[in-house]
């Protein structure tokens, strides 16, 4: 079976729909969602109703910080636009879609794959896997074979050596990579509605359980549109310009 | 733990039958293996995984996995299958019935044009390798098969590198891997990712084909590694003194210490060693002995600052260095359609600087050939046709490395078009479009054929205010 693996979409409707075109085109049959399904954007409401509907025909779905911050709590770690984004988040949500933020699992199973939103070593602190020390951590604590992960918004791939350590290896898109057995494989998705590499384009990866390859994409989608519904919502100017730049 | 190294002859393992052991060694054990209504002989690969054995027997194997799968094409050994089991691994491909250039190497030296049409063969498959991404690494006449029909068949990928997969070789060893005698001088220095190092290697044995003696030795030391940085070997007609002065150019140009200074893609050798006579010869050709004690101190010191280039993947390296060929009709052609032509190769020209130019024409196998005064006369057009090309290509001012001329043969010069492209690695195809004559309405036109059939990109040009 071919699972997209999507994470950070942060109330991007425009670009969860145009990954999610993109995934069918490639032959995807299952989604794996890593959490963030909100904040940030201007679509919070319209996001949950596709992904409350993807978990209805069996994906799995997993929490971020932001589902979390958006069900209440002070946010007081947050950045002030993300804080922003999070208070103006919270008056949007029905009760239903807070009860389904609410029942979101920290961390999930399927198979010889462990999802996750920050790092499978203690998920509810939302550590972040920026270099090769935390992935062999986050390798080591998931327990399996294959650890997919989000919150950090850039796409990259790390896996154990002979010694034990992890080597981090930045994919190009649309090439599928072998996970090869007797290692431990971890791929960070990249986020699909927040980009923050300097390619506005929406990111996910493509997980192929029967080949055992991975295969990273990037989806151009409009964000202009996504951009202007940030402003006409009258959420930080910032927020709309990052869709812009992807920076 | 299944022990899959010493099985005997008829054992199965998942529906592979063994026929018998081929190679057992210190890495690996290799069996022939039979499957009901399997199409080609097959080859089963196992690799030693006991305790105490080398730590890259699992790296090696790892990578030959993960790169043979997705490799394809007549100038690698077909995948088969690989174990399932994640204990007991294996892999099966199919097994090439043919030569491998070390028992060829028995022979050595060989005559120049015999090594020269093994070394094509070479060039060519190495080229179809790195469009597909790989860089070998690890070229060596046992790792070079021939198949019955003469193509060549490259073999254990253990240390090859694909542009789009992490390296697995390279987070693992630290330090230069290879094969000793036929190393890159950017190996040395740790750059895996340069498909000009395979270039060097193709260097190094055609050296040993033609003089039968390898250029660098076998050095066993780092520091024995890094002379081949600083020390040239012997000029091959010094130790072979009738080899003919363009293979030793082609040599000497693939072994070049700095890549940039080398081809710039296996394509480009593939074509010197077909078309020998068409090699410009240079000061390397002429080299009766090696450079002098100053050069080599100067080059040593240079080497000691050497720094591992970025990297790109093979495909981008490849795109830069395109074989763009000129489909021309000087005498024949409308002088506006002759000008178009030159605009449009100069553009290419312009964008691509490691581009190649590779000028033919058409010339159609004469019936009075047969007779003597004929050949004088076909000769002479030959010459004819050779200069109007040079005339037009004058004017665009290419260095003399990056343009060809040649005199193709054949009674339909779409045909001749499309099969030498397909010969020679060609990228784009240029050609210009005759105009609305009633012969092509009845015929059909030469660009519409070439287009429809050529193995690569085809660009067909027009002259401007042309009538449609």
């Amino acid at each position: 079976m071919k699972i997209a693996v999507f994470t950070d979409i942060h109330s991007n409707l425009e670009a969860l729909a145009a990954c999610l075109a993109h995934a069918r085109s490639q032959g995807a049959e299952q989604y794996a969602i890593l959490g963030d399904l909100v904040g940030y954007g201007a679509d919070p409401c319209a996001c949950l109703e596709v992904i409350a509907e993807l978990a209805r025909n069996g994906a799995w779905v997993v929490r971020g910080n932001h589902d979390e911050a958006a069900l209440g709590g002070l946010c007081e770690n947050m950045a002030f636009a993300a804080r922003d984004a999070i208070y103006w988040t919270r008056e949007q949500l029905t009760p239903q879609q807070r009860d389904f933020l609410r029942a979101l699992p920290l961390v999930a199973r399927n198979g010889n794959a462990f999802y996750v939103h920050a790092s499978a070593e203690t998920p509810e602190r939302w550590r972040y896997v920026t270099g090769v020390v935390e992935a062999a951590r986050c390798m080591e604590a998931s327990g399996l074979p294959l650890t997919f992960g989000g919150h950090v918004h850039h796409q990259s791939l790390y896996y154990t050596t002979g010694s034990g350590k992890a080597q981090a290896f930045t994919p190009v898109p649309g090439a599928a990579i072998p996970l090869t057995p007797r290692r431990r494989w971890l791929a960070i998705a990249g986020s699909v509605g927040q980009p923050r590499d300097g390619n506005p384009a929406a990111a996910y990866a493509l997980h192929d359980q029967q080949r055992n390859t991975i295969t990273f994409f990037r989806v151009p989608y409009d964000y202009s549109s996504a951009a202007r519904k940030i402003r006409a919502a009258g959420l930080p100017e910032r927020l709309a310009q990052r869709l812009e730049t992807g920076h | 733990m299944q022990d899959l190294t010493n099985l005997h002859a008829g054992s199965e393992v998942d529906g592979f039958r063994v026929r018998e052991k081929v190679y057992d060694g210190g890495m690996a054990v290799l069996y022939r293996v039979e499957r009901e209504g399997g199409e080609f002989p097959m080859l089963m690969k196992v690799p030693r995984l006991e305790f105490g054995s080398h730590p890259g027997c699992y790296v090696g194997f790892e990578v030959e996995q993960m790169i043979l799968e997705v490799l394809t094409g007549p100038h690698v050994p077909r995948w088969v299958a690989k174990g399932s089991l994640e204990d007991a691994p294996y892999l099966v491909m199919e097994y090439i019935e043919g030569e491998s250039l070390h028992t060829c190497l028995t022979r050595a030296p060989l005559p120049a044009d015999e090594a020269a049409r093994l070394g094509a063969a070479l060039a060519t498959a190495v080229h179809d390798l790195h469009r597909q991404e790989v860089i070998h690494l690890d070229l060596k006449p046992a790792n070079v098969l021939y198949r019955p029909q003469g193509e060549a068949v490259l073999i254990d990928f253990g240390l090859a590198r694909h542009g789009h997969f992490p390296d697995l070789v390279e987070e693992e060893f630290h330090k230069p891997v290879g094969t000793s005698a036929y190393i890159s001088p950017e190996q040395v220095i740790g750059s895996r990712c340069d498909p000009r190092s395979d270039l060097f290697a193709i260097g190094v044995i055609l050296y040993q084909l033609c003089t039968g003696r390898l250029p660098f030795g076998e050095p066993a030391s780092l520091s024995g590694f890094r002379r081949r940085l600083y020390l040239e070997p012997p000029p091959p007609r010094q130790l072979v003194p009738d080899l003919p002065a363009w293979m030793q150019e082609i040599i000497l140009h693939c072994l070049e210490v700095d890549a940039d200074q080398r081809y710039n893609t296996a394509a480009q050798i593939a074509f010197d060693l077909t078309h020998p006579y068409h090699v410009p010869l240079t000061e390397r050709a002429g080299r009766l002995k090696r450079a002098g004690l100053p050069t080599a101190l100067r080059r040593w010191w240079q080497s000691l600052w050497l720094k591992p280039a970025v990297c790109a993947a093979p495909t981008s390296h490849l795109a830069q260095a395109p074989q763009i060929l000129v489909a021309l009709d000087p005498g024949y052609a409308q002088d506006a359609l002759l000008q178009a032509m030159q605009i449009a190769v100069r553009r290419v020209v312009a964008a691509e600087p490691h581009c190649r130019v590779v000028c033919v024409t058409v010339l159609e196998p004469d019936l009075s050939t047969q007779q003597e005064s004929g050949q004088e006369l076909a000769n002479s057009q030959y010459t004819q046709r050779l200069v109007e090309m040079r005339h037009w290509a004058a004017p665009l001012q290419l260095p003399l490395d990056r343009v060809r001329f040649h005199v193709l043969e054949g009674a339909h010069a779409a045909s001749a078009l499309v099969e030498y492209a397909r010969q020679n690695q060609v990228d784009q195809i240029i050609l210009g479009a005759r105009g609305s004559s009633a012969l092509r309405r009845v015929l059909g036109s030469v660009s519409t054929r070439v287009v429809a059939e050529a193995p690569c990109t085809v660009t067909v040009v027009r002259p401007p205010r042309s009538p449609v």
